[in-house]
């Protein structure tokens, strides 16, 4: 049955969002496509499993989002959470390719939620998929089944024969044994390195050990470290990535949503030591929670403990483990495992630091702290309702950032400033071309989605007319044109 | 009281899902879950009534086994159902049928009942095996047994229906007076009657396999309204005996025959279609224990159809004698196992429908309010 994988036009090695839109636009144009994904079919799809929705660019309500969001809202965005850490010119052609993404996917067979739908605050500038990213990933498999591109799954991609910028071959895992598969073209599409615990602990040292991976166990970076060796150019630090303080309960991976906490900002959060580090209260939660895994993996033992009282009960979406319960802070803390006389005295502290105000969860309210370091700037109630609650936390670890260098057409540039003669990347693999740090909900999917159309196309272009005689397309135009 | 692992597996599913949420596009379920914190045995009985046990959200769980969570919502509320038919219904004794209604239980009812109207007949002195002019079968069986019979077999099933109703009303959490709310009512009614819940603006739902289909709606919808049709076609026919005084077997073309027939063609092409795709299912998310429940109520409502359209067809034959009293026997049959089979679901589904209807109304006037 594996015997025959070579002779494909364009192989895409990978099975997420990223992969998949580029394995389907590619045959679109008529290519022959393999799409090797390592995971089982049972949790095929990457990280994609575990998404829910995709920003994007619109001027005007869409049926699937409210409002607009125009370009230099979602530049300014981007900038914010990167601190400036993109590529203007990358970022912007996302942005306006993000334009044509939901339609696009629809025509795949992606439903979406109706906008306005639910509870959702984020109905402006993304769009939700009707039952989440799995049931999006399962609408591409259909798709890619009804249009003939073959998937083999349990197929690992452990080496790639690249001969001066140009692939020749990649060997997979098939079975159990190793097969190795020839095309005119490679697109990597394979994911980050986040559940390469060896790859995690070299960049951040043995604290690295106490990370939750949130996402997929099959995100090993094996692609990504073989296309670096064979000289293609890095993008991003290796310790950068998108990192959330989740549940310390969580599995070691595949936790997915609902090991997220949204309770700091009702609260606040200790260390192992029993101190306060960060300001709980600084801005709103879906503003804010994308760098509290980073903060919680700067604590002693990565850990950190969220306590509230029962005035904050049922004022965040709740959460799967069941919090630790006591009548009063000592007995919390001794619960935790946690200093007592000091816990009990930063609380205490923090109780005669807050002053009196509005408490109003939905705006910036006047709650805050005085005379305290660190503050809190908003939110700020004592904690003095028993019974009282607390939360572990732990770095919840769901994308890294450093990856293969592309330019618009999504090739992977070599060492030396030329581009890989026919390596193309997508997805999570060249996300820090974009994302230097920080993150913004959805961006992945829509990064994904822009640069796996684009590679696709182009990948499939290339193998189908030489390079001599092939006539560049202009990303831009078929962004739009093919609307 | 749920099983207490029943209880541990209906938490459980609750408490990853109401932390996820992405199903809330789906159906009603999660939009009501959305509303709540804490799931209670009495929750989850709501919940489980409300699942229109198609299967979309199983498919599309980052979480169904082999996920370590192992979620399986279709199974899992499939499993409560099942007790809760249990639960509700009157007299209770009786309720440990729902356990052995399956397809044997009602044959053998069945044939008893058929032996016994058959025997009863001839007792009586009719001509079982000769034609009868003009087909009038109360030469058979007359028109004074069986208005009694059907009056008193029926009348049992509805009360046997109501209280299964209320207890299920009670139990949501509701009270009496809450059931007299006309927009709730009207909302629940389209929501019945069009089964929205399984429809996904027209994509249909993943029934019987992961593909999305209209096939289980349209052939509920067949089956639905082919037995509201010979409802209508019963009724018309009393109507036509006791008011307009007409004693005579209706004649093909009259409203109570053509509201028969075009029922009775519901009514094949339903059952088998749900059959069909019955058999279909993927069994990873089919409670086993309902299957036989559900085989027996399709084929009672598959022999009731073919004997009543036989018995249409035949009526001026020598046939007519033996098929009127098989297919009485299986209508008779079908109103006895009515409360104790897979027929409940209508009632609680409605009812679970009309309770969500009125959360929403709630929902909507809290908001005003704040």
């Amino acid at each position: 049955m594996t015997d025959d994988l070579s002779g494909i036009d364009v192989l895409v090695v990978g099975g997420g969002n990223a992969a998949m839109a580029a394995a389907l636009s590619a045959r679109e144009v008529g290519a022959s496509v393999l799409v090797l994904e390592s995971a089982p079919k049972d949790f095929r799809a990457g990280n994609s499993r575990h998404t829910r929705d995709l920003r994007c660019m619109h001027d005007a309500p869409t049926n699937v989002m409210a409002g607009a969001y125009t370009e230099d809202e979602f530049y300014k965005d981007i900038q914010s959470v990167t601190g400036g850490q993109t590529n203007e010119q990358l970022a912007r052609m996302t942005i306006r390719a993000s334009a044509t993404c939901t339609e696009w996917m629809k025509r795949q067979g992606v439903r979406f939620q109706r906008a306005l739908g639910g509870t959702l605050q984020l109905g402006r500038t993304n769009a939700f998929f009707l039952g989440g990213g799995k049931a999006m990933m399962n609408a591409y498999y259909d798709q890619a089944e009804r249009v003939g591109i073959r998937v083999v799954y349990n197929a690992e991609v452990v080496d790639l024969k690249v001969e001066d910028g140009k692939f020749e071959s990649a060997t997979a895992m098939v079975a159990g044994k190793p097969v190795e598969v020839r095309a005119k073209v490679v697109v990597a599409a394979s994911g980050g390195f986040e559940a390469n615990l060896d790859w995690l602990k070299e960049a951040w040292g043995p604290e690295a050990d106490n990370f939750l991976i949130r996402g997929t166990p099959y995100n090993k970076g094996k692609v990504l470290k073989k296309l670096l060796e064979n000289g293609v150019e890095s993008v991003g630090e290796a310790k950068q990535g998108h990192m959330v303080a989740i549940d310390a309960r969580a599995p070691k991976f595949d936790g997915g949503i609902v090991t997220r906490l949204d309770c700091v900002s009702l609260g606040i959060v200790v260390n192992r030591n029993g101190d306060r580090f960060y300001d709980e209260g600084e801005d709103f939660w879906p503003k804010r929670y994308a760098i509290w895994g980073r903060l919680v993996a700067n604590q002693p033992e990565q850990i950190g403990y969220c306590i509230i009282d029962s005035k904050a009960m049922g004022k965040f979406m709740p959460s799967v483990f069941p919090p630790d319960t006591a009548q009063n802070i000592g007995e919390l803390a001794k619960i935790l495992k946690l200093p007592v006389e000091k816990v009990v005295a930063t609380v205490k502290a923090y109780n005669d630091a807050v002053q009196l105000g509005t408490f109003n969860h939905d705006v910036l309210d006047d709650c805050k702290t005085s005379g305290l370091d660190p503050e809190k700037t908003h939110w700020a109630l004592r904690i003095d309702k028993p019974p009282f609650y607390a939360y572990g936390l732990r770095p919840g670890l769901t994308f890294t950032y450093l990856g293969l260098k592309v330019d618009e057409h999504a090739r992977a540039q070599m060492k030396g400033g030329k581009g890989a003669r026919n390596i193309f990347a997508a997805g999570e693999i060249m996300v820090g071309n974009i994302l230097g740090k920080g993150y913004t909900a959805g961006i992945g999917v829509t990064i994904g989605t822009v640069f796996g159309r684009i590679a696709g196309r182009e990948a499939a272009s290339q193998a189908l007319h030489p390079v001599e005689t092939r006539k560049d397309t202009k990303v831009e135009e078929f962004v739009h044109a093919a609307d | 009281m749920l099983p207490t692992e029943l209880l541990q597996e209906g938490e459980h599913l609750m408490t990853v899902c109401n932390a996820c949420r992405y199903c809330e596009g789906y159906c009603a379920v999660w939009q009501t879950m959305e509303s709540r914190l804490v799931f209670v045995e009495s929750d989850l009985n709501y919940l489980a009534n409300l699942c229109h046990n198609c299967g979309e959200c199983f498919y599309s769980c980052q979480y169904s086994p082999p996920h370590e969570f192992n979620i399986n919502p279709p199974k899992t509320l499939a499993k409560i159902r099942l007790y809760t038919y249990g639960l509700y219904a009157w007299p209770g004794p009786l309720a440990k049928a729902f356990c052995k209604n399956g397809l044997l239980v009602s044959l053998l009812a069945a044939a008893v009942l058929i032996a016994f109207l058959l025997a009863a007949s001839l007792a009586l002195g009719s001509r079982l095996w000769e034609p009868v002019r003009g087909g009038d079968f109360y030469q058979i069986i007359p028109h004074s047994v069986m208005a009694l019979t059907f009056s008193v077999v029926g009348s049992f099933s509805a009360l046997a229906l109501l209280i299964g109703f209320l207890r299920f009303w009670r139990d949501s959490g509701e009270s009496y007076s809450t059931l007299a709310n006309p927009v709730a009512l009207f909302r629940a009614a389209k929501d019945v009657l069009s089964l929205k819940n399984l429809d996904n603006d027209g994509a249909g739902c993943s029934y019987p396999r992961e593909k999305s289909s209209e096939a289980l709606r349209w052939f509920h919808h067949a089956t639905f309204y082919g037995f509201l049709s010979c409802l209508v076609a019963t009724t018309l026919g009393a109507i036509y005996y006791y008011v307009f005084g007409w004693h005579g077997p209706p004649g093909f073309l009259s409203l109570p025959v053509i509201f028969g027939t075009v029922g009775g063609i519901g009514l094949v092409i339903g059952p088998i279609g749900l059959f069909v795709l019955l058999r279909r299912r993927n069994r990873e998310i089919v409670d086993e224990n309902q299957s036989g429940m559900d085989l027996a109520f399709i084929v009672l409502l598959l022999l009731i159809s073919i004997s009543g359209l036989l018995l249409l067809l035949l009526r001026q034959s020598a046939a007519m004698g033996t098929l009127l009293v098989v297919h009485l026997g299986f209508v008779m049959t079908l109103f006895l196992t009515m409360p104790y089979g897979k027929f409940v679901h209508g009632i609680y589904r409605s009812g679970a429908l009309l309770k969500w209807a009125l959360e929403r109304s709630r929902q909507s006037e809290n908001k005003a309010k704040a």
